[in-house]
């Protein structure tokens, strides 16, 4: 089996600027991801990506694309990693075409996903109805009622966009009052079309072939709304489960120190899912560049 | 003969945008149906694939449904 110096796993900022470093280093590297982009890709508008005053998700990934294969990298792309570990000195890589790589190091930027509410019908129904991406699926919902789960800033951005479109929205939230910032929820407190359910649990989603209801529990009370699309704003969870032995947070995100290393050498992570303290685009896309160059170091020592 | 190219699609989804950057950088023609404002578009697309997440790309009569780069260069040769 080859051994390359470094295996980067993830295309989102922090792995693609990660690639950037690695090629201008011109190191032996090989690059392992599902999807191009990331979460950016599933942002709409992007104004605090310096040199862009305004920038969709779609374009900012186009440009990092550009400037990534603009060095030939080698990207096995559509590919999941299932199980990262080190032995003998060498890290291994397995991945869900039933591949293996391994490397003398490599950088996990595997970035976050959103978080499912584990409910029954919740798969079944997925893209028949319920959806993790109001931006995306929104506009399908015209004149439809829609319900949104959680109280967060995300799910109030997704109630903005959905109250222009659906019927009726409903926001089933399990605390006592909405979070996010005042502004949006004002806005959504204001809209005609809007009811909210605090201190409530969806139970399950219910259907025939496309989502037709939800159950909620409603500080005991069960209730059923009537509805045809189910938007999932409660969080995001960290890609982390496949790595074997790293230190980790409470939330799952891998621990880094300030040079990006994990406390196995050789292993670094950058980006949304490691315990860096914000999580932001051009921070992920600084992390990606820092994790590189500590690998590049960590390999001129071994 | 170039294989003729339906596009399932809403202004505001990434991977819309994404698959129609792709076809166009491959010269590759399509027809666009906004779902989100052609509720008939919306409910064919529906019917054709049983779900309701956008893209969804009709490759005379081969469905993919996402941006699939793979299946899309298989269905249509390059």
């Amino acid at each position: 089996m080859q051994t390359y110096d470094l295996i980067i796993i993830g295309a989102g900022p922090a792995g693609i600027t990660a690639t950037v470093y690695a090629a201008r280093k011109k190191m032996d590297f090989l690059v392992i991801t599902g999807d191009i982009g990331g979460q950016t890709a599933w942002s709409s508008d992007i104004e605090n990506y310096t040199g862009y005053q305004f920038i969709s998700g779609p374009d900012l990934v186009q440009k990092f694309e550009e400037h990534m294969r603009s060095y030939h990298t080698n990207v096995k792309e559509g590919e999941g990693v299932t199980e990262v570990e080190k032995s003998a000195g060498l890290v291994l890589v397995k991945t869900d075409k039933g591949l293996e790589y391994q490397a003398k190091s490599v950088i996990i930027a595997s970035g976050k996903r959103s978080r499912e509410l584990n409910v029954p019908g919740e798969k079944e129904y997925r893209n028949k109805g319920v959806s993790y991406c109001a931006t995306c699926d929104g506009p399908i919902f015209s004149a439809k009622d829609v319900a949104i789960i959680g109280g967060g800033n995300s799910a109030l951005d997704a109630c903005l966009q959905l109250i222009r479109i659906a019927r009726q929205v409903y926001i089933i939230n399990n605390v006592p009052q909405l979070a996010g910032d005042a502004i949006m929820r004002q806005k959504v407190e204001a809209a005609a079309n809007v009811s909210i359910f605090n201190n409530s649990k969806v139970t399950a989603v219910l259907g025939d072939k496309m989502v037709k209801a939800i159950r909620i529990n409603q500080e005991g009370e069960e209730k059923t709304l009537s509805v045809q699309g189910v938007f999932v704003e409660i969080g995001l969870i960290p890609n982390s489960d496949f790595v074997k032995g790293v230190e980790k947070n409470a939330q799952g995100e891998i621990i880094i120190n300030n040079r990006n290393a994990t406390n196995i050498p050789g292993i670094f992570a950058a980006g949304d899912v490691t315990d860096v303290s914000e999580k932001q685009i051009i921070i992920a896309a600084g992390e990606g560049s820092k994790a590189c160059l500590s690998a590049f170091r960590y390999l001129a020592r071994h | 003969m170039a294989k003729k190219v339906k596009i399932y699609s809403t202004p505001t989804c990434p991977w819309c945008i994404r698959v129609k950057q792709f076809l166009k950088e491959n010269n590759i023609v399509f027809e666009d149906y906004d779902v989100s404002s052609d509720p008939a578009k919306a409910e064919e697309m529906v019917k054709k694939t049983g779900q309701m997440g956008v893209p969804v790309l009709d490759i005379e009569g081969e469905i993919i449904v996402g941006f699939d780069k793979e299946k899309i260069k298989a269905s249509l040769g390059f």
